[in-house]
């Protein structure tokens, strides 16, 4: 299970909305353990996808990811995932999500920002097999 | 030996050690050792292809392999590499 934090959502939702009509994207950091994991901040990064197609498609560069990281070991926290927006779209990951995930285990949190109003926050994770995205219990405040 | 800072997920394939110290002269040789030592970590890092996964970043030194000379890239034994997802989606 995934619990997100008062001050992490608000740090999602915030960069959803400030990013609209675009996608906005980032890093959830937090702690891990068998229990399941707790975002603590999210950490906004680049949309570095061409800005004509932002409205529904995002990348983030591996050496923002790098400085990500680094943050997170500055602050003694983990990569749990990565959050972003869809605008006007439902909170469920896209075909493109899916193409292009990376690993199991990471949470990958998406929130509806309808007409510039975050709404509603789910979370997925990917198979082991990588077939396919499932719903992660998630916790919030 | 260079070590291999391993990422939060891909823990579980390394006995949950976040660093894993390695041998070999280049890129290539060390992430095959990597590899040997933890089998399990094979399918995270490669395509059916043997190609690295396209989100598969290697940094050494806080530098990205790929723009250096990729798995040709020589390493130091006081060499620290990471390996880091880059992201997309829709």
């Amino acid at each position: 299970m995934l619990t997100i934090t008062q001050g992490a959502l608000g740090a999602i939702q915030a960069h959803g909305e400030a990013a609209y009509p675009n996608e906005g994207v980032g890093l959830l950091l937090g702690t891990a353990d068998g229990e399941g994991k707790t975002a603590v901040t999210a950490l906004p990064l680049p949309n570095t996808w061409a800005p004509d197609e932002q409205a529904n498609r995002y990348q983030v560069t591996g050496v923002d990811m790098l400085r990500g990281e680094k943050e997170a070991a500055r602050l003694g926290l983990d990569v749990l995932g990565f959050f972003h927006s869809h605008p006007d779209h439902p909170a469920e990951p896209s075909r493109w999500d899916h193409e292009w995930a990376t690993w199991p285990w990471y949470s990958y949190v998406i929130t509806t920002v309808a007409r510039g109003r975050a709404t509603v926050t789910r979370s997925w994770q990917l198979r082991e097999d990588r077939s396919a995205f499932d719903e992660e219990r998630v916790q919030l405040p | 030996m260079t070590t291999i800072r391993i990422p939060t997920p891909l823990r579980p394939y390394t006995n949950s050690q976040a660093e894993i110290a390695v041998s070999g002269e280049t890129v290539g040789a060390v992430l095959g050792d990597l590899t040997r030592q933890h089998p399990g970590l094979r399918q995270h890092l490669y395509a059916e292809s043997g190609e690295l996964r396209a989100f598969v970043n290697v940094f050494l030194n806080d530098e990205d392999v790929r723009h250096i000379r990729g798995a040709e890239t020589p390493v130091k034994d006081t060499d620290r590499l990471m390996i880091v997802p880059s992201i997309a989606g829709g």
